[in-house]
């Protein structure tokens, strides 16, 4: 192999670049100058010039689009549940803290008037310490323990009082403090009381110890502070404190400022050089008297050479500016968090890289060695949705599918032409010859130029496949229906949507004139249907012995849907009645598994398998493992499989090219982590519907849309995936539902356009003599029409050689997905401990190596800077802490937390985020919002909130996004106008609890509202269902249950999250 | 020259051994044909798992042999390997029949390589050791 790269022609490649680089010559220059630049230029520009920079359109999401008005005055007033909520937790918090506190806040036992002076404010802050320290107790049993003992030995020594500050630091996220919070901002927003320049970063104390005597401040004076100008409180009693701890108290500061003056102030500045001693000493009354002129006076002392200027404005371009995390807590961007793009320097192959909604790579550029991967502490890795259903998908039918003869690579847009007859791969760099008829274009009908190819203008492509390209002749699609009729199945209600979903959809299954369909019932025997030639009405059999299952007759049992329609529907209207006087509690899973895979095993196809209770007989028989008294603690047993029954079937499924799908419709434990493997390892899917009732009509809905998604959706039959990267990369995990059939094969017996896949990937050699890699993922699949097709994407990915550039090329999102997935397999093999350890090193690392990076040194003082490219990544981080896969301490049934996991492991990126971080909007005021225009409908863009109830307010009405299932929240005192025009209802009391549509109306408010919630369905996979709930609903635990950035009884705030991170980022 | 039971637990062991090497000679070569794709995982899992058992329990024979010689420096130097087998099994993926090897995670690149690396290892001590019992044994027929 090594050869190969030393017999390339010269000629043809100067430098080592393609002729396509070659000729044009613009190969980014800056990108050296771009590594060496950013860690400079950001040591010494100061915010107030970037501030200059930044236009104002660029400036971060501003809440400022929401007017005054709609902000919410006082909730409190209004009686708000949420007040309430956290008022709870105060209370909680307080009893927990009084007996815990003494001991391990004061390592040195001594107990000072000092401290329990501070106590009534930790405990009106509803935020203790000791809280803190159990969340994180189990994983980093001694962070916070020690760095509150430094804290306040480092105080002690220096006869200072406690470090209170943490706790007045940590309060604003609280719900209940927006009350206070919000009445305040009217008046913040006149002439700023609060200087727009509060960036407390440069009126830090600096550890002199000297200092710290003139800034404590005689106490009648904290006294005489005014009670609700929370800064000036604060400020004064603030302590010096060792360097781990000592933060500005920046986040209480920021809430009360106006969202205008929020954005005003750059929250990536925070890199300031040292402040000017004079700045310290006499602080505290400069800031409380001067604050506007100490800033001006700041500004133009700091005034920086304008080459800074001009540095920061680059850095600001390339995306490299930088974020001080506890000054910015609204970190989300306006509108939907972007992937990065990818630069390859020239724009006709940007324009031909992969879409980021199908392939994306954890990294914009690839580091050129390992040990800069190391370095940058960011996993490698790529994430691919190759079934995804595309609008614009080029189909080609050739003779011969160009492909390098050394690695099989498919010819793709980023090869180097030798010439017009020669190719070189740009995977193994070997030169191909090019057939003939390559050179024909057939939209021109000329011969020619190769490059007008559409292989070669598209990355994502389409081939239908000669024969040689088939085992067998592509088989009918074939799909049978394995039903759970136990008495819970049957209580359950489902048979009914089942069927008649089943009946509306039989025409529009996927397939051709070929396809079959079977049906097999079971409780503790089992059920088979024969729908032979000629009968009235199907023939129902009854195996009673499980234990060795065989088939009661050898055909008729599948049968061609279009021959035999009549008798399908039949016995479709007649199994919802057929099992209503069984009492039979008995399920054989296994025994129908074993059944359906003799049934298809000729010609391989789909089961679909509907189960409500745990399988007690026959193979495959389970116990029951779950604990219920276990289901908040901390360690979470029994994730593996309790025996290996499911995953053998599986394999010897997979190997028949027979995938099985599980809809999941339990009402008690069914040992999801065993039963699961017969989908995981078989290319399947799995739908989950806990305490399913066909009664309840959010839960009905919701199964009868994603049945309805899943019997129409495109599936391809006996698919193979294989993933070819550059050499010098090699695949080293593969994550999502398949068998790795050799080391870069998947066996996939179906595949479905919502199965997500990742893969790490390692660096095995240098990459150092590359200018781009490639990745290329070709899915070989028998469509439901019988055709052999080959679905290939490329993506192409520059290389990198600095540190810097490679953190500012991070792509968060795909980052967090695959980390994800990283966390589930590190949760089944060793403990969920441990995955939750791991989420928290990462972030750690990443942010020490960001730091690292910038090469400021580890001095104190600058907060927790993060790379615009990695700004989100604490945010979801903490969002996968409080996940239903990841979390403790709150109680979660383990087969939710189960198929929670294996959603991570196979649902495409947006998904994925969304399940995590579910997007919330303000909804109240679309009519107000910016609009764009599609298909002539004007659909408003209101600005994404931060998952926290201080986004909330009682006078407005939110919309929460989480996947499948969207919640509108009603504020009490929101206006009536709205009630009537948008949710057509006549006053708030009038809002039932059972509301799951929304009317439509002839009034903008609902047609916006409308228009506003059909884009955010048209980028799902099916219709989510809808519920609309008011504040004062007993449902409001669902909505309350995802702000996840505040705190919860059992978990950090993303604040406090953010504050121990701090305490650990070397 | 004395035929004695050490001596025989020795030459026991040298005919053990030799079937070692050539254990784990297969099994450096199974996973080699695993990481080059000339194999089905499933395949290569039904060929190694049946294996695996009998290995541990040759070794574990002439150790046994080794104890009841009273041989304690030859049973030393194989203690670790015996911990690290009866830790080995007692960690294994939950399946049915014996063995240790999973179809569906032995292709993950961290497994292949620990596993090749383990039959290097187990390689190289069993080469020595061979050699080992030879001097053992030629040792303890000429001591008397």
């Amino acid at each position: 192999m090594m050869n190969t790269q030393a017999n390339i022609p010269e000629q043809s490649l100067p430098n080592g670049l393609p002729p396509q680089f070659g000729r044009s010559n613009t190969i980014p220059t800056v990108l050296p100058f771009n590594g060496v630049d950013s860690s400079h230029s950001s040591r010494t520009s100061s915010p107030a010039d970037r501030l200059q920079q930044i236009p104002a359109s660029q400036l971060p999401p501003s809440r400022s689009a929401i007017p005054m008005s709609q902000l919410p005055p006082s909730v409190a007033k209004s009686g708000s549940n949420i007040g309430q909520i956290t008022q709870n937790y105060a209370n909680l918090n307080i009893s927990h803290m009084t007996p815990n506190t003494s001991p391990k806040i004061q390592p040195s036992g001594t107990s000072t008037p000092l401290v329990n002076a501070s106590k009534p404010e930790i405990s009106s802050e509803g935020i203790s310490p000791i809280r803190v320290q159990n969340t994180f107790m189990h994983s980093r049993p001694n962070n916070f323990e020690n760095a509150h003992a430094h804290a306040r030995n480092a105080s002690y020594t220096n006869g200072q009082p406690p470090p209170i500050v943490n706790q007045s630091q940590t309060a604003p996220l609280k719900p209940n403090e927006s009350n206070n919070l919000y009445t305040q901002k009217p008046v913040a927003n006149g002439p700023p009381e609060i200087p727009p320049f509060n960036n407390p970063s440069v009126l830090r104390p600096q550890p002199a110890p000297v200092m710290y005597q003139s800034v404590a401040l005689p106490a009648p004076q904290l006294n005489s502070v005014r009670p609700n100008n929370r800064v000036t409180a604060v400020r004064p009693s603030y302590p010096p404190m060792g360097p781990q701890v000592s933060q500005p108290p920046q986040i209480p500061l920021q809430p009360s400022i106006p969202p205008q003056q929020q954005t005003s102030v750059p929250p990536k500045t925070n890199r300031y050089p040292q402040p000017a001693p004079q700045f310290q000493t006499n602080l505290p009354t400069q800031y409380q008297n001067f604050g506007g002129t100490m800033q001006q006076n700041f500004q133009n002392q700091r005034m920086p050479p304008p080459a800074n200027i001009v540095q920061s404005g680059f850095n600001k371009m390339w995306g490299q500016e930088n974020f001080d995390l506890l000054q910015c807590p609204n970190i989300l961007p306006p509108n939907k968090v972007e992937a990065p793009r990818i630069h390859l320097g020239q724009d006709y192959l940007d324009a031909a890289n992969c879409s980021s909604d199908i392939f994306r790579c954890t990294m914009t550029k690839i580091p050129e060695t390992s040990s800069l991967l190391q370095k940058s502490r960011l996993p490698l890795g790529i994430l691919i949705h190759p079934f995804k259903d595309l609008d614009h998908l080029p189909v080609i039918q050739c003779s011969t599918i160009v492909r390098c003869r050394a690695c099989r690579t498919y010819i793709n847009p980023f090869v180097f032409f030798v010439d017009m007859k020669r190719w070189k791969c740009n995977l193994c760099y070997r030169v191909n010859e090019l057939p003939e008829e390559f050179q024909f274009d057939p939209v021109t009908k000329t011969y020619g130029d190769p490059s007008r190819r559409p292989e070669i203008k598209s990355s994502t492509i389409e081939y239908i496949a000669p024969s040689e390209y088939m085992l067998r002749p592509p088989q009918p699609a074939v799909y049978l229906f394995l039903l759970d009729v136990s008495h819970a199945a049957i209580e359950s209600g489902y048979l009914h949507t089942f069927c008649n979903v089943l009946t509306t959809c039989l025409s529009d299954m996927p397939g051709d004139a070929r396809t079959q369909v079977g049906f097999i019932a079971y409780n503790s025997a089992l059920h088979f249907y024969c729908l032979a030639e000629g009968l009235s009405q199907p023939h129902e059999m009854i195996v009673l012995d499980v234990d060795d299952v065989f088939l009661p007759c050898p055909d008729n049992l599948v049968v061609n849907l279009s021959e035999r329609k009549e008798l399908v529907t039949d016995l479709l209207a007649q199994l919802p009645t057929r099992f209503l006087s069984s009492h039979d509690t008995g399920s054989a899973l296994g025994a129908a598994l074993q059944a359906a895979h003799k049934l298809i095993s000729c010609t391989g196809g789909r089961i679909t398998v509907f189960q409500a209770t745990l399988p007690t007989i026959g193979p495959g028989a389970l116990t029951v493992r779950e604990d219920p008294n276990q289901r908040a603690g901390i360690e979470v047993h029994n994730l593996n499989p309790a025996n290996d029954f499911y995953k053998r079937l599986a394999l010897e499924c997979s190997g028949q090219q027979i995938a099985v799908d599980l809809f999941i419709l339990n009402s008690q434990y069914v040992d999801l982590a065993t039963i699961s493997g017969i989908s995981r390892f078989s290319g399947g899917c799995m739908y989950h519907f806990p305490l399913f009732k066909a009664s309840r009509t959010l839960q009905a809905e919701h199964l009868e849309r994603s049945l309805k998604r899943y019997l129409t959706r495109k599936i391809g039959f006996e698919a193979v995936m294989r993933i070819r990267c550059t050499r010098g990369l090699s695949i080293h995990t593969f994550h999502g539902n398949f068998f790795v059939r050799s080391t870069d094969l998947l066996s996939l017996p179906n595949v479905n356009p919502e199965a997500g896949f990742g893969m790490q990937v390692s660096i095995d050699e240098s990459l150092s003599d590359l200018h781009t890699v490639c990745f290329q993922v070709a899915l070989l699949y028998t469509s439901s029409k019988g055709e052999r097709r080959i679905r290939v994407h490329t993506l192409c990915i520059p290389v990198a050689s600095t540190l810097s550039d490679i953190l500012a090329s991070a792509d968060q999102q795909c980052i967090v997905g695959l980390l994800a997935k990283m966390a589930v397999d590190r949760s089944m093999q060793s403990s969920l401990a441990d995955a939750r350890e791991a989420f928290l090193n990462v972030a750690i690392d990443i942010l020490s190596s960001y730091k690292l990076s910038l090469n400021m040194g580890t001095g104190e003082g600058s907060g927790l800077q993060v790379s615009n490219s990695l700004r989100l990544l604490p945010l979801y981080i903490s969002a996968l802490l409080k996940f239903v896969a990841f979390r403790t301490g709150t109680s979660t049934r383990l087969d939710d937390r189960v198929k929670a996991m294996c959603d991570m492991k196979t649902l495409p990126l947006y998904l994925l985020i969304q399940q995590i971080y579910p997007d919330l909007y303000p909804i109240h005021n679309l009519p107000e919002q910016n609009t764009i225009s599609k298909d002539g409908e004007l659909i408003p863009q209101p600005p994404q909130l931060q998952l926290s109830a201080r986004s909330l307010d009682s006078k407005g009405a939110f919309l929460m996004d989480a996947g499948e299932h969207m919640i509108i929240l009603v504020g009490p005192s929101v206006s009536d106008i709205f009630l009537n025009e948008a949710l057509g209802v006549p006053n708030y009391n009038a809002i039932t609890d059972q509301m799951y549509d929304l009317p439509i109306l002839d009034t903008l408010h609902n047609q916006r509202l409308n228009s506003f919630i059909n884009s955010l369905n048209e980028e799902k996979p099916f219709v989510a269902t809808l519920q609309i709930i008011k504040e004062n609903s007993p449902n409001r635990s669902l909505f309350i249950e995802r702000l996840i950035e505040d705190r919860i009884e059992t978990a950090l705030s993303y604040h406090e999250f953010l504050q121990h991170l701090k305490t650990q980022v070397k | 020259m004395v035929f004695n039971f050490p001596a025989f637990s020795y030459i026991i062991a040298l005919i053990v051994d030799a079937f070692l090497i050539f254990f784990s000679l297969f099994h450096v070569i199974a996973f080699d044909e695993l990481k080059t794709d000339y194999k089905n995982p499933i395949d290569q899992c039904n060929s190694l798992n049946p294996l695996v058992l009998p290995e541990y329990l040759l070794h574990l024979l002439f150790n046994v042999l080794f104890a009841a010689a009273g041989e304690w420096y030859s049973l030393l130097i194989n203690m670790p390997l015996i911990a690290y087998h009866i830790n080995r099994y007692r960690t294994r993926p939950v399946m049915s029949g014996p063995g240790l090897y999973d179809p569906t995670s032995i292709m993950n690149a961290d497994t292949l390589t620990r596993c090749q690396r383990e039959g290097w290892i187990k390689l190289a001590f069993y080469l020595l050791s061979f050699f080992y019992y030879l001097y053992g044994m030629i040792y303890c027929l000429i001591s008397t």
